[in-house]
């Protein structure tokens, strides 16, 4: 078992950390080497491979500095403290978090709906495809304005972002989910003389779940990526969308790839999370051994 | 207040309408299906102009669709310079070398099979990150123009197709390989007339979900700076300037850039997989 997934997963893990600090050399370098010719001095070869993996202001920081920058704003400072990652992250998980419950719930809805109406169906299951095929990320900014100006921020323009984004992956996946059952099953229950809600309850739901996990997993994923975006436009201060942001303007490019491996740990924590929950949730049903 | 009452008039009829015509007898026939989303789309867009008419929703929250599209018609040239810096130039540009950089990245992982089994986790786990992250990293170190909206691109679009591709070329079953084994084929020969058409429904999948990622990428990088035209830097300007109708147009063009986008990969995936179940009549 460790043989078979874990010994190539470390090497590939491997290379692409070698090849990260390779790569940091000649990234970093130039700021070295003028600085060198301002002063007239020299450097060996190892000074300046040195030099170039523990600069302040790095074009790509080593992946060291990374980790260090990671431990002392998620462990090291208080979680009330406006230089924690924790707090920062926890601004953008809740708005992560809200969003996904809204966009999840009305997208189950809307796909009962569409699975029980045929009007519904044909008027509205071609939309919510093409939908899919726009970048409807390119409307965040408006909603964070148009909501400014009548008085809502904070949290919940983002979350409106999340949940729009997480709502298309759910209604689809639902969708098709409903509808899996084959004839057979479908022609089972009505020789049991089921009525229409006890299909769904017991046959239509049940088989949905497979896909409904496959599509939260993306729409978890799709949230945590609105709630960023949305803290672009208006320059927020709190959050990981904002710290991106803030390193961006000032030229902090440790703060950048720390918000960043912050951002992607949390993505793939939800991801994880939601996949240990199919599980669980798959294995009581009796459908995954 | 006499709009609003029509907005719900409106909204009813053509809900009835299309319940009639979703139940009736022709409801399986191709005009029909076409026709019943088409009217519920028209009646949204008509109830939005008779709501905002009706209610006098003030402009920098919701202009009417009719502003919009005067607007779009008003304003062409800036928004063919915007298609072009952000589509053509930034996503577009991006995509193609995104995709085919994980094209032979695939078929390098899948010939040894190491590589597949440490690749393919590492590749999976990228492709649900949050990667438009990385954009304004790749803005500093390529400068504010096209050139590091590609960059974006290519890194979004990267691991889906990689992960496609590579799971499309597993796709073949024993039995098959065996047959072209008996032929006495080479690798190349069981690539080429094997497992690369065995894969084409995989890969594109993976240009399927590209196409989206590719526009997201580009219109998200220029939030961090861009030369004053592409869409993301006329959306977040206009957004400031609370020139909502423009934006509205801009989200117009993206809307109608990724459908086509994407419509265009689905007619090529047709022509080229027009043997596989779900492309036959």
């Amino acid at each position: 078992m460790f043989k078979r997934s874990a010994l190539p997963v470390l090497t590939v893990l491997g290379v692409i950390l070698a090849l990260w600090y390779a790569a940091c050399v000649p990234m970093n370098s130039a700021w070295t080497a003028q600085q060198l010719a301002r002063s007239g001095a020299t450097m060996t070869v190892t000074e300046t491979v040195g030099a170039a993996w523990s600069q302040d202001r790095p074009r790509l920081p080593a992946p060291h500095q990374v980790a260090v920058e990671l431990w002392d704003t998620v462990v090291m400072k208080k979680i009330t403290s406006k230089r924690s990652l924790v707090y920062h992250g926890w601004i953008t998980l809740s708005a992560t978090l809200l969003g996904f419950a809204i966009g999840t719930s009305l997208g189950i809805l809307l796909a009962v709906g569409i699975v029980h109406s045929r009007a519904m169906d044909m008027s509205v299951m071609p939309w919510a495809i093409v939908s899919q095929t726009i970048p409807i990320i390119a409307i965040a900014p408006m909603i964070i304005v148009v909501l400014y100006s009548i008085g809502v921020q904070g949290m919940i323009p983002k979350a409106i972002i999340s949940a729009y984004l997480s709502f298309f992956p759910v209604v689809v996946g639902m969708a098709k989910g409903l509808r899996s059952p084959d004839a057979m099953q479908l022609d089972l229950l009505r020789t049991y003389y089921a009525s229409d809600a006890q299909g769904f309850w017991k046959l239509r739901l049940p088989a949905s779940m497979p896909y409904l996990f496959a599509s939260l997993k993306i729409a978890v994923a799709a949230s945590l990526v609105g709630a960023i975006v949305g803290e672009l436009p208006t320059g927020a201060v709190r959050g990981l969308g904002a710290r991106l942001l803030a390193g961006s303007y000032y030229g902090q490019t440790v703060q950048i790839w720390s918000a960043l491996f912050a951002a992607a740990i949390l993505a793939a924590c939800l991801v994880a999370i939601i996949g240990l929950i199919e599980k669980v949730a798959l294995r009581r049903m009796g459908m995954r051994q | 207040m006499i709009y609003v009452v029509f907005a719900v008039l409106l909204w009813v009829s053509g809900w009835m309408l299309n319940v009639r015509l979703a139940n009736g007898p022709h409801a399986q026939s191709r005009s029909i299906q076409l026709l019943v989303p088409a009217i519920f789309g028209l009646t949204i867009l008509l109830i939005w102009e008779l709501i905002v008419r009706g209610l006098s929703v003030p402009l920098v929250i919701l202009p009417p669709p009719s502003m919009i599209a005067g607007r779009f018609a008003g304003s062409l040239p800036i928004l063919w310079q915007d298609f072009v810096q952000t589509f053509v130039k930034g996503a577009l540009s991006g995509y193609v070398i995104g995709c085919a950089a994980a094209f032979i990245l695939a078929i390098v992982v899948d010939r040894f099979d190491f590589l597949r089994r440490g690749l393919l986790p590492v590749g999976n786990f990228m492709a649900a990150l949050p990667i438009v992250g990385t954009a304004p990293i790749l803005v500093m170190w390529f400068g504010f123009d096209w050139q590091s909206k590609a960059a974006v691109v290519v890194v979004m679009v990267f691991f889906p197709v990689l992960v496609n591709t590579v799971a499309g070329l597993r796709d073949t079953s024993d039995m098959q390989r065996d047959l072209m084994r008996t032929y006495g084929a080479s690798y190349s020969q069981t690539l080429m007339k094997l497992r690369l058409p065995a894969a084409m429904p995989f890969i594109f999948n993976g240009l399927k979900i590209a196409t989206t990622l590719a526009l997201v990428g580009a219109i998200v990088a220029e939030f961090f700076g861009s030369p004053t035209r592409g869409m993301g830097f006329r959306i977040s300007t206009s957004v400031g300037q609370l020139a909502l109708d423009m934006v509205w147009a801009e989200i117009v063009v993206a809307a109608l850039a990724g459908s086509f986008f994407y419509g265009a990969i689905a007619l090529f995936e047709r022509g080229v997989t027009f043997w596989h179940p779900s492309q036959r009549k």
